[in-house]
């Protein structure tokens, strides 16, 4: 036979050949380089598909504005004085949602292939994942940054300006990072992307509800407020509030930091066990 | 060097369960370096599973195994350094593009940016997909998907490469380009181990063959050897006069085996044949004044050799005769 009675096969032989030759290995990345490689897929991962986008900012977007115009005359006199009081805890409500997303992504990539390919390279094994929190926190930040948009343009003018803001932003994007590990484990226990997604929001819209971010907890009945007090997305609001208020609450800011610390402290060992062994 | 061949993959007794499954149950590979090596069997027969064990995906609950002379326990790190995997799901990220997955996989090998885009369009070029390259993977053809995705598995030149059920699902023309690239891999000096369900494939492109069922080798060889071992094949001929296919049909019935009709009226064969029975059937054809057109002593397939080894037929063969069944009853 000759190759030109060879039916066209859309890979060049001579070509793949060439190519598979041609490629020494170069030295192998570090951890930070291969979990910042993956940070940008997550990035690549926005960029394609920015409707995901949508997702985490529309809920919290619509929370907002029912909370502040259905209930807010009703719960603290006025809109205006509602949305002093809400806003930093949506910013928490809305960056916390977020986190459950990160779960739900985890849980896609391994319903797929392509992190068996992850697996097989010679690379920091839990480059993947903390990769994927990096490219996640970009969507912490937009979550968080769209909810204190919405809330400046309809009138929100916190005391601490600027730089209160921010930090509080900060403060919960660092909180999510600990917390997003819990949502990693569920993503590496649950069968299906909705499956997480499900659990998720049911274990984290509760926890919202029951907590400082829409009421003020001294109206509630004692059980209840006892509660409320020890949740801790309460004292990330609180914290939250304290820092756009001007005025930072030393004690809730720890607090929330200790508590993010405590569950990558736990939640970490797990999620790169799973992993491994998935 | 010495008369032993070097092994690129050893495996002695390699088992894993899954709660009450038990997925593989003890499997022995000797894969010589520089092949193509098929490990053929239904699905469910614990291809996935093996093959995972041996990149060092999933460890195996019993037995140990080598990959090019590193223990996959405890020397996995050394075994993820020289080998791919083309995985059975298309181990290539569907929501970036061709080219973005193939500088994903560069920078994660080491390369620098530019480096990893040079290198990737190289691939993009030599698999013919440069000009989809900027598609998003979920939008490209099973065929561009898994030619990605093999390219993705020699970003840096592997000495050995997991290709588990590589054309599933493909179309023929897709399923030869495929087929194209191993065999221009294993010119080039890799090491294959290769799990299909198709028998065509393995018989295609490996040297060497292990046929599990169950979790379990149940007979080894080359495509050949595992032929022979089934023992027969098939006598086709084509008469010059169809008046004679009677004649013709009894003498073969007497001299070789089973004769079956073909549709075309001047044609038959007969089942049961090896080479020598053959051949003096045909001259006896002759002799007797039954001329021939043409004949042909064909092989037994890998079907065939499947069903001899198991007693029960692959998932495709049973799964059409139930479709048969269905339509019969
Ligand atoms: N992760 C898993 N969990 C539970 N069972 C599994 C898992 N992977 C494979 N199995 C089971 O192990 C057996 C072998 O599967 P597999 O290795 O995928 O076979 P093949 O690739 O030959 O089709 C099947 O019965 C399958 O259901
Ligand atoms: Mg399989």
């Amino acid at each position: 036979m000759t190759t030109t009675t060879r039916e066209p096969t859309g890979a060049d032989t001579a070509a793949v050949r060439r190519a598979i030759s041609a490629s020494p290995r170069p030295p192998r990345p570090g951890p930070l380089s291969a979990a910042l490689t993956f940070g940008w897929r997550g990035m690549l991962k926005v960029k394609h598909v920015p409707e995901q986008l949508l997702d985490v900012t529309v809920t919290p977007v619509m929370f907002l504005l029912m909370f502040t115009y259905l209930f807010g005359g009703a719960i603290a006199g006025s809109t205006s004085a509602y949305l002093d009081y809400t806003l930093p805890g949506l910013l928490v409500m809305s960056v916390l949602f977020t986190t459950v997303y990160s779960g739900i992504s985890l849980n896609t990539d391994l319903t797929k292939g392509v992190v068996d390919r992850f697996r097989s390279l010679p690379i920091w094994r839990p480059a993947p994942l903390v990769g994927a929190l990096l490219g996640d926190s970009v969507r912490y930040v937009v979550a968080g940054t769209v909810i204190v948009v919405v809330g400046v343009a309809l009138g929100f003018r916190p005391e601490g300006g600027v730089l209160g803001a921010v930090a509080a932003l900060a403060l919960v994007v660092v909180f999510s990072f600990g917390l997003s590990w819990v949502f990693s484990v569920l993503g590496l226990l649950m069968r299906s992307p909705n499956a997480v997604m499900n659990a998720g929001f049911m274990a984290i819209f509760p926890l919202t509800f029951l907590s400082n971010v829409f009421v003020d907890p001294a109206t509630l009945p004692g059980p209840l407020q006892a509660f409320v007090d020890v949740n801790p997305i309460s004292v990330l609001a609180t914290a939250s509030r304290s820092l756009m208020a001007g005025s930072p609450d030393g004690t809730a800011i720890v607090v929330s930091l200790a508590v993010a610390a405590g569950l990558a402290a736990v939640f970490v060992p797990v999620t790169t066990r799973l992993y491994r062994s998935r | 060097m010495t008369m032993q061949t070097t092994l690129a993959i050893e495996a002695s007794g390699l088992g894993k369960s899954f709660g009450e499954t038990r997925a593989v149950a003890g499997v022995d590979l000797a894969v010589p370096a520089g092949t193509v090596y098929g490990v053929l069997g239904p699905n469910g027969a614990g291809k996935t599973t093996t093959i995972r064990m041996l990149a060092t995906l999933i460890p195996p609950d019993q037995g140990s195994a080598r990959v090019l002379g590193h223990d996959i326990v405890s020397d996995a790190d050394a075994v993820r350094g020289l080998v791919s995997l083309t995985g059975q799901l298309a181990s290539v990220d569907e929501e970036l593009t061709g080219r973005e997955n193939l500088v994903l996989i560069g920078r994660l090998l080491g390369y620098s940016r530019a480096a990893a885009r040079a290198r990737a369009d190289e691939l993009l070029e030599a698999f013919d997909i440069a000009e989809a390259a900027g598609r998003l993977v979920k939008h490209f053809s099973g065929g561009m998907r898994r030619r990605l995705d093999i390219a993705a598995s020699i970003v840096v030149t592997p000495q050995l490469v997991f290709l588990d059920e590589p054309t599933t699902g493909l179309d023929p023309r897709s399923r030869n380009q495929v087929w194209e690239i191993v065999r221009a891999l294993v010119a080039e000096g890799t090491t294959i181990l290769l799990c299909t369900q198709y028998l065509e494939e393995a018989d295609q492109l490996a040297d060497g063959i292990a046929i599990i069922d169950r979790g379990r080798v149940i007979a080894e060889g080359t495509p050949g050897d595992l032929k022979a071992s089934v023992g027969t094949g098939s006598l086709h001929v084509r008469l010059r006069d169809p008046g004679q296919r009677g004649a013709a049909a009894e003498l073969l019935e007497r001299m070789v085996g089973q004769v079956a009709l073909a549709p075309e009226p001047s044609a038959l064969s007969a089942t049961g044949a090896d080479a020598g029975q053959a051949a003096v059937a045909v001259a006896e054809l002759t002799r007797a004044g039954i001329p021939l057109a043409h004949f042909t002593l064909t092989q037994p397939s890998l079907d065939e050799v499947f069903l001899s080894l198991t007693g029960h037929p692959t998932e495709e063969t049973a799964a059409a005769d139930d479709t048969l069944r269905e339509q019969l009853s």
